[in-house]
This record gives structure tokens, C-alpha cells and sequence, in this order.
């Protein structure tokens, strides 16, 4: 079989990616290499809420719910017993969860599926809601996750939260698993699920007549995010090797929420790259907080400033391009070489021609 | 419990209650007319405290002086907003408008960090306020009973300007077809900023009254209050003032009695609102008062 070329670039970008993976694991240096890891938890997150907010079009608050759960699920089975002790010095654990310990991927799948688990439970009831109904049940579902983890002391350590979990989600673990969640999305969103969950997004009563079961639709794509969003919160506790509970808050969704409005509600591509970028500037924007010289005058510190320019940037996109940077579509190399002739268009418009009426 | 104690937490648990009808009441407001969960109506609330803060603290004027001063800025600020955030998207999808509209809350609460300072600030309550009067073993401080007070009579106020004048005519039409109220010459646009404005005004007034209440101010003050006042509305039926008032008094009365009744819940209060809210959306989705509204095709 001969490859179109398409798929010849795509090999070859893929490659170039992972080669620029392992560089960047020995080359970079610590900080550099936690933001660059944070931009593949980032990618699963953002893919996961747009899997309801985009494909299903579920506007859903509680994602920072189902990460917590994921995150604490993961992280009490991965703790070793001499940790938990060391942890748990105000009220002891329970003793179910006292010498627990699995390996990695086995908690981090434990955990996803203990998310996934939450999400079904919550999203049977609450998927019956609508639009603003049921973005504030989520939300609501979310604080109550959180006020329950800060209250179940025995198992969670409340307030206090967990400390120094083994650094498990390494450069690779982050970003295999980022690729395998792009992966799937790009998968499902092929099959005939993702187009009834789209078929709903458009029109629940349309697709409810053409067929497709509208509730078990939502309560799917309900559940994989919650699952999707579990594995991503139980990467973040392990790559930040601290949770507690003031962690989950909705600011957390509202990241979230910014890189998938950002990137256009339906792209799993326009979610990628947002995810990366808005990563990359939450970092280096960090500047912006701090004492500036402006060669006219120093500013004294203003913290803040950074989530004031990014609530502006979600603000401005919602109100002038709703649709985001991709709007519903996916990057694809033919687009590439489109926005290449077009600009090779404008480049020969603005150049005068030689032996033309200019010349 | 002892009978006094009793009294004591039921008067703590209806000023509570009031305040907490008064924000719900601007969410409602806004709700029944443009379908639109103002997300930012919490931090108009917070605003409206602080303004009142730096108006006695910086201009020194009386506390009444700047009452007027800040009730004035929040209901233009809320104006304001409507036109800047909400206006350009009104025809678009529901999810762009509360995108919007989060985007908003988040952007007024950095910008109230970068003016005013991450640091809480100790408000400073006027005597009056202050003052604790005892009725025989109860003593209760007099801004207590002053909040449930002025709850009323700007309820009275408020569903006085709905039901009898013109201008309240005109905003439950809009609030019921905003496309034949406008063929029946109704200014839309007009209309919606007025609510803005009486809703920000009540949001004002709940947040001054707050920080009498709870002397200490914080840039993301509003956000709790605000939420659990939208479940309050929620429950009491949106888009209805007397069910907003309802749910306002319900959520107050439970969340004080119930930490006052079972101490041990204490930790989980700030939960009570959204179970109270997912029992309700659960049986009675459109709220206690709210009307059910069928599906057109």
C-alpha cells in the first residue's frame, strides 16, 4: 500500500516529536521540564471537558470534582505504608487503606475508573437537567466532592492533605498518555458513538427521532470524561507530588473551561494546541505578577495581573470569535498547505511584480 | 438548647436569610428576563462592599453617605457590564453567554485583587449598627434585625415597581416573549439595562449590609454567597421574586440551625445549599414557585 503524503508527514511530525521528547527529558532543566509536562496534563484535561462540552454539548462546571477523585483514589494506592504514616499524624488512616499499596498504572486505571465511577453516579440524575440547570448541579456536585474530602478525615487526611507522593507521572508517562487520550477522542469521534454524541450536541430532539438513545449518549460521554478527567487529576497529584483538597477548586475548571474555549469547543486539535500554549503563557506570563521595569517608571508588584489578562482573553474570544482559534475543525495538513498558498498569495500581491507598471 | 439560645439563632438564621434574598432576588431578576445566570452578580455584591469601605475609609464620608455612593457605582457598574459582556451575545448560543459570563466574574475578581489587594480588609461597622440590644437573656446586635427590615421594604419596593407601574409592565413581558414585547413597542434594551441595574442595586445593598454583618472584606467574598444565592433562587423557582425570597430564607434557616441543631455537620456547611439544590432540581426541577415550562419544536 503506498501512503498518501499526508500520512508521510504525519509519520514524520510524530517522529520528530518523540525525538524531541526524549531530548527534552535529558536536556531541559527541572522547571522547564514540569511546565512542559503540565501542558500534556493539560492536553487530557481540556480533551475530556470538551468531550462534553463541545462533542456532546453537556455544559458541565464539575470537572474539578472528578480529578480530585481521581487524583485521591490514585494517590492513597500508590502512597507506600511508611508515607501514609508520616501523613496521617493528626488523625490516623483507616486501617482498610493502611498497607495498600499497587503500582502505578494499575491505581492510575483504579483511579480513572473511581472517577468514572463518581461521574455515573452523579450523572444519572443530574444529566436529566439542561444547559445552565446543569452546569450549576455539576458545579454543585464538585464542591460537595470537596467539602467531603476535606471532612473524611480518616481517609483523605482532610485539609491537610497528601504529601510527597512518589513522583510517578514522568515526561513519558504524561505524554503516552496524553497521545493515547488524543488517540481516542480522535477515535470515538469517528465511530458511531462520537456522532451521536454530536447528533445530540445539534439537536436532542432531531436525534432523538433519528434513533439514538439521547440519555444513554449523555450518561456515556458523561462517564469516559469523568474517567478521562481522573486519569489527568491523578497525573497532576503525581507529577506535583501534593493534593489537597483546596487544589480542586472551580478556578481549576475555569482553566480548563479557558483552554477549551480558546482552543473551539469541537476540536480535538484546536484543544492540543490551546492546552500547550495556554500552559506555556500561564508560566512565562508569570512576569506580569511581578515588579516590572518599564524604562519610564517600575511598577511595584501587582499580583493578579496575569488572571486579569487571561479572564480578558477568554472574554474577548467568547464575544468576538465564539468559535475559538479552530471552530469545530481539525488541524489537518491540507489546511496548512492551504494557509501556506494563501500567503503566498498575499506575499505576491504586496511585492511588485518585476516588469510591471510600477517598474 | 436553652429557649434563648433558640431565639438567638433563629434571629441569626433570618438576617442570614434576608441577605441572602436580597442577591437572590438580582439573580432571579435577571434570569426570568434574559435567561442568563449572571455569574457575576456575587461579585457585584463584593464591589458594592468595597466601595462602600473606601467610601468612609478614604473620602470619610458617613456611613449613610456612602451607602448612596456605592448602591449609585454598583447599579452603573452592572449596567455597564450588561452593554460590555452580555449584550453582544444575546442571540448567540446559551453556552457563549455563561462562558461570558464566568469570564466576567473571573475578570472582576482580578481586577478586584489588583485594585484593592488580595489582603482582607477590617470594615469598620458604623455604632448604630454595632450596637447589641438584649432582650431579656437574648442579646442581638441591631444590624441583625436591621437586615431582615430593609430586606422588606425593598421587597415591598421592588414588587411594587413589577406589578404596578409601567416600566414593571413592561418587564414581565419581556420576561415572558421578549419578540412580541418588543412588537407591542417595548425597549428591550431599555428594560434589560433597568434590571441590571435594580439588580445590582439589591446586590449592592446585600453586600454592605454583609460586611456590617461579617466586618471583614476580600476580593473573592462574593463568590460563596453568590453561589449558594443563585441555588436560593433555583430552589425558590427562578425567574419568580417571591420564590427567590422563599429559597433566600430556606437555605439561611437551614444552614444556621442545622450547624446550630447537629454540631458535627458544622464542617460540611457550605455543602448543605448544593444537596438542598440537587434534592430540588431532582423533584421539582423548575423550583418550589417556578412554573413548568413545555419544549417547543
Amino acid at each position: 500500500m503506498k501512503l498518501t503524503k499526508n500520512y508521510q508527514y504525519s509519520i514524520v511530525a510524530l517522529l520528530a516529536f518523540a525525538i524531541f521528547l526524549v531530548l527534552a527529558n535529558s536536556f531541559f532543566d527541572a522547571f522547564t521540564l514540569r511546565v512542559f509536562n503540565l501542558c500534556a496534563i493539560y492536553v487530557i484535561l481540556a480533551l475530556s471537558l470538551n468531550l462534553l462540552n463541545g462533542f456532546t454539548g453537556l455544559f458541565s462546571l464539575g470537572h474539578s470534582g472528578f480529578m480530585a477523585v481521581g487524583a485521591y483514589v490514585c494517590a492513597l494506592l500508590t502512597m507506600p505504608p511508611e508515607l501514609k504514616e508520616m501523613n496521617y499524624f493528626l488523625v490516623p488512616i483507616v486501617p482498610f487503606l493502611k498497607n495498600l499499596t499497587l503500582p502505578f498504572i494499575p491505581a492510575l486505571l483504579l483511579g480513572g475508573l473511581a472517577a468514572a465511577f463518581v461521574g455515573f453516579l452523579i450523572g444519572a440524575p443530574v444529566l436529566r437537567l439542561k444547559d445552565d440547570y446543569l452546569a450549576i448541579a455539576t458545579l454543585g456536585f464538585s464542591e460537595i466532592i470537596r467539602v467531603l474530602i476535606t471532612n473524611a478525615q480518616t481517609i483523605t487526611n482532610g485539609a491537610q492533605g497528601l504529601k510527597g507522593l512518589p513522583r510517578f507521572a514522568t515526561t513519558y508517562a504524561v505524554w503516552i498518555t496524553a497521545g493515547l487520550v488524543t488517540l481516542f477522542m480522535a477515535l470515538l469521534m469517528r465511530s458511531s458513538y462520537g456522532r451521536a454524541m454530536k447528533a445530540v450536541r445539534d439537536d436532542e430532539l432531531a436525534a432523538e427521532a433519528m434513533g439514538v438513545n439521547v440519555f444513554k449518549v449523555k450518561v456515556t460521554s458523561f462517564t469516559v470524561s469523568s474517567f478521562i478527567a481522573g486519569v489527568g487529576g491523578a497525573l497532576l497529584g503525581h507529577m506535583i507530588t501534593t493534593i489537597d483538597p483546596k487544589m480542586f477548586t472551580f478556578l481549576l475548571t475555569f482553566n480548563i473551561l479557558l483552554i477549551v474555549v480558546l482552543g473551539g469547543t469541537g476540536s480535538i486539535s484546536g484543544s492540543v494546541i490551546a492546552a500547550i500554549v495556554v500552559t506555556i503563557l500561564m508560566e512565562a506570563l508569570r512576569f506580569l505578577d511581578e515588579p516590572m521595569n518599564l524604562i519610564f517608571f517600575r511598577t511595584a508588584g501587582l499580583p493578579g495581573l496575569r488572571m486579569v489578562v487571561f479572564s480578558l482573553m477568554l472574554m474577548i474570544v467568547v464575544i468576538f470569535r465564539q468559535r475559538g482559534l479552530m471552530g469545530g475543525k481539525e488541524f489537518s495538513w491540507d489546511m496548512l498547505r492551504n494557509a501556506g498558498a494563501v500567503l503566498a498569495r498575499l506575499g505576491r500581491k504586496i511585492r511588485p511584480r518585476k516588469g510591471g507598471r510600477n517598474a | 438548647m436553652t429557649l434563648a439560645l433558640f431565639l438567638q439563632h433563629i434571629a441569626n438564621a433570618l438576617s442570614l436569610g434576608s441577605l441572602y434574598a436580597l442577591i437572590a432576588i438580582g439573580y432571579t431578576m435577571v434570569y426570568g428576563i434574559l435567561r442568563l445566570i449572571n455569574f457575576a452578580h456575587g461579585d457585584v455584591f463584593m464591589l458594592g462592599a468595597y466601595v462602600a469601605f473606601y467610601g468612609t475609609a478614604l473620602l470619610a464620608l458617613p456611613w449613610w453617605a456612602s451607602l448612596i455612593l456605592a448602591i449609585a457605582c454598583t447599579s452603573l457598574f452592572g449596567i455597564g457590564l450588561e452593554k460590555v459582556a452580555y449584550r453582544p451575545l444575546r442571540d448567540s448560543p446559551k453556552i457563549s453567554i455563561m462562558i461570558s459570563a464566568i469570564g466576567a466574574s473571573y475578570l472582576i475578581e482580578n481586577l478586584a485583587v489588583l485594585l484593592f489587594g488580595g489582603r482582607p480588609k477590617g470594615v469598620e461597622v458604623p455604632e448604630l449598627m454595632g450596637h447589641v440590644v438584649n432582650f431579656g437573656s437574648v442579646s442581638i446586635v441591631v444590624v441583625s434585625l436591621v437586615i431582615p427590615v430593609f430586606t422588606f421594604i425593598l421587597l415591598a419596593i421592588l414588587l411594587w415597581i413589577v406589578h404596578k407601574t409601567k416600566t414593571g409592565m413592561a418587564m414581565r413581558a419581556v420576561s415572558t416573549d421578549v419578540e412580541a414585547a418588543r412588537l407591542m413597542a417595548v425597549d428591550v434594551n431599555g428594560i434589560v439595562s433597568f434590571t441590571f441595574g435594580i439588580g445590582s442595586l439589591l446586590a449592592a445593598f446585600g453586600g454592605i449590609l454583609w460586611s456590617f454583618k461579617y466586618p471583614q472584606l476580600n476580593p473573592l467574598m462574593g463568590v460563596l454567597p453568590g453561589l449558594k444565592c443563585f441555588i436560593a433562587a433555583v430552589i425558590g423557582g427562578i425567574g419568580s421574586i417571591g420564590g427567590a425570597v422563599l429559597g433566600g430564607f430556606l437555605l439561611g434557616i437551614i444552614e444556621i440551625l442545622t450547624v446550630a441543631l447537629l454540631p458535627t455537620l458544622s464542617g460540611y456547611r457550605d455543602a448543605f445549599a448544593f444537596v438542598l439544590l440537587i434534592v430540588v432540581l431532582l423533584v421539582k426541577p423548575t423550583g418550589l414557585l417556578g412554573k413548568r415550562q413545555t419544549e417547543k419544536v
